[in-house]
């Protein structure tokens, strides 16, 4: 059993086998893990906001956002030898974890599930496996050897994909 | 120029925890009254930190936590966020609630009301100090409940203030009855606009 490579709220990590990465309590976040099996290959970012346009700010944190993490997650994958036809993706998170459907923040969570869709269809990567949307925390780990996700919560159990 | 928590100087956040203390003074004064008995408060901490600060100060990420959130807006806008552990969370529920069986686990409806009514009253006590303070007109929204992991409650705020700056006003108070202690984390997200209102309102130089 290697160590666990903890990836931050807004960050995000790429490792090879034997690793298992991991991102605690997401929220409305959405974790993304993107998985090259010829290489036994992959990341997880973990996002927090869909858009990054409506922000010029120079000190601007690309891995806060679903339109730059994504991109510069697979570009680092490609640096380290991955063709972008390889690779496959699993995400989770994107809950509602406050009541009340029609106000902004609760539906963040669904904005970032949608714009992390988006993205991943823009750079032609299929999403084999998804635990999304709902109202509920989730703890993801990535097993790099096998590619397999684990979903953990506190009130709905584990799953795997 | 102000425009990151970060940027906050000391006299800032001496007036930021003065609000806090008058807000707390609020809160213990309407949960007296509520409660028909006498509680008295601990000296908040108030500190400014980062997410993951925060986060682990609650317990760490995964940590089961109680968390209300109420909204305010009008002449300031921002969010307070009140924090318990389950154990404190039952806590408050066996003095608001006679004859609860504490051993269970289970939050049922009644019980998920106590909780929000005393986010309600700590959250409401804290903006009626602002506004006391200042005179801006702050309205506040019904609060809202959610018991899951603290990662995930927290992020909430954030990500709505994520904007802005990644740092959050903390604020730790105990509250003591008869024979209960309530530890209580509060957090407070304010647009960085509404801290200079705020300021400039109390006549300092931001």
């Amino acid at each position: 059993m290697s160590d666990l490579l903890v990836v931050g709220i807004s960050d995000y990590k790429v490792a090879r086998e034997p690793e298992t990465l991991v991102t605690y309590a997401l929220g409305s976040c959405v974790g993304i893990c993107i998985y090259d099996k010829k290489l036994k290959m992959g990341g997880l970012a973990h996002i927090m906001l869909p858009d990054s346009t409506a922000f010029s700010n120079r000190e601007l944190n690309r891995m806060k956002f679903a339109d730059t993490a994504i991109v510069d997650m697979v570009n680092d994958l490609k640096m380290l030898g991955s063709l972008q036809t390889d690779m496959t993706a699993k995400i989770a998170g994107g809950a509602q974890m406050f009541g009340n459907s029609d106000d902004m923040i609760g539906s963040i969570g669904d904005r970032n599930v949608d714009s992390v869709k988006n993205v991943l269809r823009k750079l032609r990567i299929p999403i084999i496996a998804e635990d999304t949307r709902q109202n509920y925390g989730r703890t993801l780990y990535f097993y790099l050897t096998t590619g397999i996700v684990k979903v953990q919560s506190l009130s709905r159990g584990v799953k795997e994909f | 120029m102000i425009k990151k928590y970060e940027d906050l100087c000391d006299v800032h956040i001496d007036v930021l925890r003065e609000i806090g203390n008058i807000g707390a003074g609020n809160a213990a004064t309407a949960l007296s009254k509520m409660l028909n008995d006498k509680v008295r408060m601990s000296l908040p901490i108030v500190r400014i930190t980062g997410f993951n600060d925060a986060v682990n100060a609650l317990g760490g990420p995964e940590t089961m936590t109680v968390g209300v959130l109420v909204k305010f807006c009008g002449e300031a806008d921002g969010m307070i966020m009140f924090l318990l552990d389950m154990e404190d969370a039952k806590g408050i529920m066996s003095i608001l609630i006679d004859n609860l069986d504490c051993n269970e686990d289970e939050l049922t409806e009644l019980k998920l009301s106590a909780i929000k009514e005393i986010g309600n009253i700590l959250g409401t006590s804290y903006i009626n100090s602002i506004s006391t303070l200042t005179g801006l007109r702050i309205n506040v929204t019904v609060p809202q409940v959610a018991i899951d992991m603290a990662g995930a409650i927290m992020s909430v705020p954030i990500i709505e203030f994520g904007a802005v700056g990644d740092k959050v006003m903390f604020i730790e108070e105990d509250f003591y009855g008869e024979q209960n202690k309530i530890s209580s984390n509060i957090i407070m997200f304010a647009q960085i606009d509404t801290l200079k209102v705020i300021m400039e309102k109390l006549g300092i130089e931001i």
